[in-house]
């Protein structure tokens, strides 16, 4: 903490400087960019929270004139146990389910070989990194009928079966979103967190190897812990694409309430209902409740993370 | 009414069991690489920390695009050799030329647009009382999925017929000004930037906070030092923040790239490809999918590997550096 | 297509107390009798024949969704308990791009419900599909005509037999505004015109229409035209137009899909209740007829699953709220019916699945699914009284009747990629305001080659 000082100087002087950028216009510019950026948002919020009749008759804003307001759109919509209105609690659970694994396995295995690739000094591994990150391009629609295959026939080479089929049923079928959403975090995760990893000063490794320490101990007494702040911000952004993905979901979890996610519920009440907007507006919050809690508690480290990792200026 | 703990106990078991395996996963990892003794030689401690991931890759990602290219070259079916036919088909058609005019347009205007928006808003709030809120309000739409924003918008872009009372924000707002109410999705070529917005709006946060974070870094002296020379609000954003923050407006840049070139859930669920408004990877999936047109389908996956590709050079390149 | 959903506050009303109020609340009293709802033990002398399969697991994959999924659980229900089967049925509104993943991901189901015999064929050509048994076989013999045994019948192979129906050359209108106004329902082409014009210069909009749904947008609009293609170039023709004898852009379909212009791109005619013509793009086709019950509009363009589509409490008889009568053609002495339904296909025979495949075949399963609710079967046997609702009942006679001239949905027998793509896209597009000869040579050069 001994640089403290020059640091909330330095924040000072920033802070005077930003006084001078920021004119009134800059606050309105800012205003303005924020309330258009929040109204479709608060729009849905409030009809949600409108009788289905006064949704589909007149526009959110007639609220303030006309003030109704009721909760059945979303008991509906969480607890109806009709197959055509609601069940999200269940979904929920499935969401939680499928998103927690499917974010600490990327964690770990991109930390893994991004450590790897950062430190070992090994042959190829240049080619192994761009390698690593040119499959980010390989759209994830044309990966699913292969993997999809991979774990229901297993993997047959000249008529061998070098890799028995999965066979998932019910509940373990879970195990295969995990892996079909790992596989697709791994590309961007291995970069994100080489690029933070290269950048832990080399005295510090070198320290550690003189004193004998083995490469597991060397992650989780340096790596893992000034790491943190990126694994964070990584962590957050798989969360987010976890829990709002369709497409892997659609395919590994299929649509029952068993296993299926929010999103699954929420776009076949979509594609169903047409207009019915009362139960699609609480279902999308519904839906976006948990992540946003997510990056509101996060969002400090997450920010830390950026600035210390990849997108350093 | 009623929520069935009971029967979502085999979800929490099986969750339960994930985690297990993860912890399994992880400590297997760290205790096979301390039992390699430290020697000169590095492979194989990073065969055993890279075999996972390279495994998943490998199965995941590698063996689809190698499948997908060979299938490129297939008819719909695939079982016969089809030579060039789907490549012709895709530079041909009309239908499929909107689709690659259509993919164009959204990557010329998504990533500049989400960049200046994100850039303007952190340099705005930067450093403001409210920076955390602030932030947080751009970012909301980040964490609402692409279903749920395709409702946000169909809602904003909502038609009631002239004369009825409207629903939709954007045509109460064009009545109410006396003009006539629209129906914003079934206009082309317009439609296609009515979809554009909609991307724009979920993706500023991002930027914002990518691009907060990576000027929070600029050191305060620099800052303080050209403000003593003299300069001006607007020179100060562009000689001093926007080149100390270029790796990080590139890092915006390429992420949006690649994902808008492989933007799907938007207009699928906004249009569905309807009113001339289809999108690369839209087609490819009722190309293959709906159509059993695998490899149409999977020509234009070909194609978005190449367009994809000097986008991750790029990054690549610039890494290096 | 049978996108069956129901009408929205049905939805609710089931939503809020249970399922047991979706039946009822159409007005049906005909619930609780002893095979529809009774337990285990009751009724079970009926499935003796079926076998046991304890343990077993029926897994159906079907684009049938919500409260008509529910309905089509409810029906087969005791059929499970008696044979002691579990069928998990999972319905999904992306059927078309599903199942061909399922498949080639290596994970069918055991049954699929096809409501496109194009799409069956192409599984089946694939080899991935179950020959029908004999005992399907014979069931199916002995339920349908041959017309519909062939929509399932590749290179001379049964692969299933149908299960539910619709007839689609119906007209929803509402008996008592025709009443009070003195409109009569009209018996050729040109008296609908006439009667559409004579509604018109009454300043309301004689027609409203919706093609909007999700993915498959456009299909009523193809319905439309294949309904009046039909009757314009007779069963012949219309057959070679399916199979593409008859090019897409041939003047005749020309014609023919200017003939249904008339009505839907004529800013006088549509749409009612909804807008301009274009509104009709973006009306879910759920909604698409809903401004009849609000005297917005009077026709209605639609199959007879429509009756599942009223706001509750919505009467359907001939002197009730709504009725449906027959799509006129120029000359009424030739009657032909357009209609559609679902096949039952299979992936894999194992005893449970070819028990499960017996039982919707027979006619025991249509009797029961319609004691639930409205719906429509084509199976011979099956007794037109028992129908849910008049239009039902209506639709069951034509379907049955022999003299019928009954034709298939022209776009589900096409390939997906013309009638489950460019097909769809086209009309919408034409509704959308491009001309019928830009579309349809498109559609015409969008036909595989091989």
């Amino acid at each position: 903490m001994s640089g403290r000082g020059g640091r909330a100087d330095a924040r000072a002087a920033a802070a005077r400087v930003r006084r001078r950028l920021s004119g009134r216009g800059a606050g309105v510019a800012a205003i303005v960019i924020a309330v258009l950026w929040t109204t479709p948002t608060f729009g849905l919020l409030l009809s949600s929270l409108r009788p289905e009749d006064q949704i589909k008759s007149t526009g959110w804003w007639t609220f303030f004139s006309d003030p109704e307001f009721t909760l059945e759109n979303y008991r509906q919509v969480l607890f109806g146990t009709s197959s055509s209105s609601g069940r999200m609690a269940g979904f929920l659970v499935n969401s939680v389910v499928i998103t927690i694994p499917s974010v600490l396995l990327p964690l770990a295995l991109a930390t893994f070989a991004a450590y790897a690739l950062a430190w070992l000094p090994f042959r190829g591994r240049d080619w192994i990194l761009v390698g690593v990150f040119a499959l980010q391009i390989v759209p994830l629609q044309m990966a699913l009928v292969p993997l999809l295959s991979f774990f229901s026939r297993g993997v047959e080479v000249f008529g061998v079966q070098m890799l028995p089929a999965w066979d998932l049923e019910g509940p373990a079928r879970f195990v295969q979103v995990w892996c079909a959403h790992t596989c697709f975090a791994l590309p961007l995760g291995v970069f994100l967190l080489h690029n933070f990893m290269s950048e832990i000063p080399g005295e510090l490794m070198e320290a550690a190897r003189v004193d004998g320490a083995a490469h597991g101990a060397i992650l989780r007494r340096i790596v893992l812990p000034l790491a943190g702040p990126a694994l964070a911000a990584f962590g957050v952004f798989q969360f987010l694409w976890v829990w709002n993905d369709l497409l892997v979901s659609l395919i590994f979890a299929g649509g029952t309430a068993e296993t299926a996610p929010v999103t699954v519920r929420l776009a076949q009440m979509a594609g169903t209902r047409g207009n019915e907007w009362q139960r699609l507006t609480s279902g999308a919050f519904v839906s976006a409740v948990i992540p946003l809690a997510v990056f509101l508690a996060a969002q400090r480290h997450f920010v830390r993370g950026l600035l210390a990792g990849g997108v350093k200026g | 009414m009623d929520f069935d703990l009971a029967a979502e106990q085999p979800k929490l078991l099986q969750l339960l069991i994930g985690v297990a395996a993860f912890l399994v996963v992880v400590a297997a990892v760290l205790l096979l690489v301390d039992r390699v003794p430290m020697r000169r030689r590095a492979w194989p401690h990073a065969t055993i920390l890279l075999a996972p991931a390279l495994l998943l890759l490998g199965v995941g990602l590698v063996a689809p695009a190698v499948r997908t290219t060979l299938l490129s070259f297939m008819s719909g079916d695939g079982r016969r050799w089809a030579g060039l036919d789907n490549y012709v088909w895709m530079f041909t058609r009309p239908e499929a030329l909107t689709v690659l005019r259509n993919t164009v347009v959204w990557v010329l205007l998504v990533p500049p647009l989400v960049t200046s928006v994100g850039l303007v808003y952190a340099v705005l709030v930067d450093r403001t009382r409210f920076e955390a809120l602030a932030r947080s309000l751009l970012f909301l739409p980040m964490a609402i999925s692409f279903v749920g924003a395709g409702v946000v918008w169909r809602f904003v872009y909502a038609y009631r017929a002239e004369g009825q009372e409207q629903i939709g924000l954007l045509n109460q707002l064009v009545v109410s000004v006396g003009g006539q109410p629209r129906q914003w999705l079934q206009e082309p070529p317009l439609n296609t930037l009515f979809l554009v917005a909609v991307m724009v709006w979920i993706q500023a946060g991002f930027a914002t906070v990518v691009l907060s974070a990576a000027i929070k870094g600029i050191p305060g002296e620099i800052v303080e030092a050209a403000r003593l020379d003299g300069a001006s609000p607007r020179q100060l954003f562009f000689r001093v923040t926007l080149p100390s923050i270029r790796s990080a407006v590139a890092v915006v840049l390429v992420t949006q790239s690649i994902g808008t070139l492989k933007l799907f859930d938007v207009v699928r669920t906004m249009t569905g490809g309807q009113f001339d408004t289809g999108v690369i990877a839209n087609e490819m999936y009722d190309q293959a999918f709906r159509y059993g047109e695998t490899g149409r389908g999977a020509a234009l996956a070909v194609l978005l590997f190449v367009l994809v590709t000097p986008v991750v050079v790029y990054q690549v390149r610039g890494r290096a550096r | 297509m049978s996108l069956l959903s129901r009408p929205e506050r049905l939805v609710l009303a089931a939503g809020v107390a249970g399922l047991a109020l979706a039946a009822t609340a159409c007005g049906s009293a005909r619930t609780g009798s002893s095979t529809g709802e009774g337990g285990a033990s009751a009724g079970c002398a009926a499935f003796a024949g079926y076998g046991r399969h304890e343990g077993g697991t029926v897994s159906v994959y079907s684009p049938i969704r919500d409260v008509e999924a529910d309905l089509l659980e409810r029906a087969w229900k005791p059929f499970a308990e008696c044979t002691g089967m579990r069928i998990d049925y999972e319905g999904t509104g992306e059927f078309e791009a599903q199942i061909q993943v399922r498949v080639d991901g290596g994970n069918p189901p055991d049954l699929a419900f096809f409501p496109q015999p194009g799409l069956l064929a192409r599984f089946a050509e694939a080899g991935v599909l179950k020959p029908a048994s004999a005992e399907v076989k014979r069931l199916a013999a002995e339920g349908w005509s041959p017309d519909w045994a062939r929509y399932a019948t590749v290179d001379g192979v049964l692969y299933g037999a149908p299960l539910g129906a619709s007839v689609k050359s119906l007209v929803w209108y509402s008996p008592k505004m025709f009443r009070e106004r003195g409109w009569a329902v009209p018996r050729t082409w040109d008296e609908l015109m006439k009667l559409s014009e004579t509604i018109a210069a009454t300043g309301l909009k004689p027609w409203c229409a919706g093609i909007e749904s999700g993915d498959a947008t456009g299909w009523p609009a193809t319905d439309w035209v294949e309904d009046v293609l039909l009757r314009e170039v007779g069963p012949q023709g219309y057959d070679d137009w399916v199979s593409h004898r008859l090019p897409f852009n041939d003047p005749k379909v020309v014609a023919a899909v200017d003939k249904v212009g008339a009505i839907l791109r004529n800013e006088r005619f549509v749409n009612g209740g909804y807008g301009p013509v274009r509104s009709i793009a973006s009306t879910a086709f759920q909604e698409g007829g809903i401004p009849i019950t609000q005297g917005r509009c009077a026709l209605h363009r639609q199959a007879s699953f429509y009756a599942n589509f009223w706001p509750e409490g919505t009467q359907v008889a001939e002197d009730g709220d709504v009725f449906a009568f027959y799509l006129p053609g120029d000359d009424p002495s030739k009657r032909p019916v357009l209609g559609a339904g679902e096949f039952v296909a299979a992936f894999s025979d194992r005893p449970e699945v070819e028990a499960l495949r017996a039982y919707l075949a027979s006619a025991d399963f249509p009797e029961a699914r319609m004691r639930l609710g409205p719906y429509v079967s084509a199976r011979r046997g099956v007794d037109p009284s028992n129908a849910h609702n008049p239009v039902d009942r209506l639709s069951i006679e034509m379907l049955q009747d022999p003299d019928t001239v009954f034709r298939f949905d022209g776009s589900d027998q096409m390939p997906a990629s013309v009638g489950a793509g460019a097909f769809w896209k086209a009309m919408t597009d034409w509704i959308n305001g491009k001309d019928t000869r830009t579309v349809l040579d498109r559609v015409n050069a969008s036909w595989p080659t091989s």
